[in-house]
């Protein structure tokens, strides 16, 4: 997946000013940032839950314009993508089963039993199997972004995003998240992660993304990003990262 | 002096008083008899009906606006606007003996239907609508991020959610509206109140009977509230925290 020159603006205030990124099959990929940025903006623009205003995106060798995507192209693009909200969004009237399989039997017309199948396999991986039948209200924090994690990875996708996965989560619910995501990297998952975990993004990503006010400030291989960092704005975040 | 004349009269009342309550008594068995047919034939139809039509077109007119779909969208204000905003009772005479003016002539009963139908799907328009905004937006995105349609996630995600957040409140426009089809006694549709009127009428006994009719509307409505309880509790699957998760096979 490749982007060029992403230009977003809600109204007058232009929040992504040309981002370029690349994210090739088994990246893993950590976006960090301070606050407003423009990381979640990014997210929700290259998923189609924000209209960028202009920018290309090349997904599998397609070329698509950002700025005038049409319908069927959104779909054929979100068939291939899945996406980790930062407050989960698990659908509150499904069970956590339910949701994982929602989107195998109702967009992709899937069998029931054959959806059920898969949909029980994603929460073992997640370790949620034992809670298939719960309700999203019935579950803590942790384990309601580990079937929504469940949910991205059923629908067997070329690339997951995850905006911020651990953030709304209690600190000690974080490692549970953080280690079926470290999992699903070993495996050779393609992922893009906005995240404020300095070690997930150390040691777990391959490549590390440093945004500021929109633009790219910084990109490198995960080792060298943080022993020696090229940009002072970058050790300045880092050095304030490092202090909290 | 005035003791013994009061005392007479007062053995005379008691006297007339055994006759009385023996003659109300069967007005009231009467009363109940004509008052309970009505209800299967008249009131209970009524109420079943037009609330059937008026969650359908409730239904219409709130997701035309959630989704924004124009041309529908305002007539959609429209409708709502002048429906919530005349009287019932108005409504009902307008149609019922207003219409005939320009040709449109309506049996009472199918012209009660219809004006429920239409003023209750007014006000159920308003809760569905309400209940619809009332879901987070992350569910509709969700939908999208995996894959599903508008439909689709309409479909699964929001309407249920919004069913369930508008049941109270659709619960209490039932009660309200089982009430209110006594107004259609007024364009002489034999309902249960219409029952009871004739009754008194005939026999002048407005208190007793009057209490007597209330009395069935109030068991009538407080069996709707425990259905409505009941079915709340069944719903709340999904609320509520306390419900023991179903077991997955
Ligand atoms: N729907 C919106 N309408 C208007 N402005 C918005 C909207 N969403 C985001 N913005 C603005 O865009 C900028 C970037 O926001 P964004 O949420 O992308 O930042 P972020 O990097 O994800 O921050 P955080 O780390 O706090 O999540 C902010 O200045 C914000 O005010
Ligand atoms: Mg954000």
């Amino acid at each position: 997946m490749e982007i060029r020159k992403l230009v977003k603006s809600f109204g007058t205030n232009t929040v992504l000013h040309g981002i370029d990124l690349t994210v090739n099959k088994g990246d893993v990929v950590a976006v960090l940032g301070p606050s407003g940025s423009g990381k979640t903006t990014l997210l929700r623009c290259i998923n189609f839950l924000e209209k960028a205003d202009s920018g290309t995106m090349i997904f599998d060798g397609q070329s698509y314009d950002l700025g005038q995507m049409r319908r069927n192209q959104i779909a054929e693009i979100r068939q291939k993508t899945a996406f980790v909200f930062q407050n989960y969004n698990l659908f509150a009237n499904k069970t956590a089963i339910d949701n994982v399989t929602l989107g195998l039997t109702s967009a992709r017309g899937m069998e029931k039993s054959k959806a059920r199948d898969i949909g029980m396999e994603m929460l073992e991986k997640v370790g949620m199997a034992d809670r298939a039948g719960y309700y999203p209200i019935q579950l803590s924090g942790g384990q309601q972004q580990r079937v929504a994690i469940a949910r991205a990875l059923a629908v067997n996708p070329e690339i997951i995003y995850f905006d911020e996965p651990t953030s709304a989560l209690d600190p000690e619910l974080i490692g549970e998240v953080l280690q079926v995501m470290r999992q699903l990297a070993r495996e050779g998952m393609t992922m893009l992660v906005v995240t404020h975990e300095m070690n997930f993004a150390q040691h777990v990503s391959n490549r590390v993304i440093f945004m500021e006010k929109g633009e790219i400030v910084e990109e490198g291989e995960a080792g060298a990003f943080f022993e020696d960092p090229r940009e002072e704005r970058t050790r300045a975040f880092l050095r304030s990262i490092q202090e909290r | 002096m005035f003791v013994i004349p009061i005392k007479t009269f007062q053995k005379k009342e008691k006297n007339t008083s055994k006759k009385m309550s023996e003659r109300i008594w069967n007005i009231l068995i009467e009363g109940f008899g004509k008052i309970m047919l009505a209800s299967i034939q008249v009131t209970i139809p009524l109420t079943i009906l037009g609330f059937g039509f008026a969650m359908i077109i409730a239904m219409f007119m709130a997701l035309v606006q959630y989704a924004g779909v124009p041309v529908l969208r305002q007539f959609s204000r429209i409708y709502i606007w002048i429906f919530r905003g005349t009287p019932l009772l108005v409504q009902l005479f307008l149609a019922y003996y207003g219409f005939p003016r320009i040709g449109i002539v309506l049996n009472s009963f199918v012209c009660a239907v219809i004006v429920f139908s239409l003023n209750e799907g007014a006000y159920c328009a308003e809760i569905m609508r309400s209940a619809l905004e009332a879901v987070p937006e992350g569910q509709m995105e969700a939908g999208y991020c995996v894959g599903m349609n508008y439909l689709q996630i309409m479909w699964h995600v929001v309407i249920p959610q919004a069913l369930r957040t508008a049941f109270p409140p659709l619960s209490n426009s039932v009660i309200a509206m089982l009430k209110d089809t006594s107004l259609v006694a007024e364009i002489t549709v034999a309902d249960m109140f219409m029952a009871a009127q004739k009754i008194v009428g005939r026999t002048y006994e407005p208190l007793w009977l009057y209490c007597e009719v209330a009395l069935i509307y109030l068991v009538f409505s407080t069996v709707l509230t425990f259905v409505q309880r009941y079915c709340e509790k069944k719903l709340s699957a999904y609320n509520s925290r306390e419900t023991e998760a179903a077991s997955v096979k």
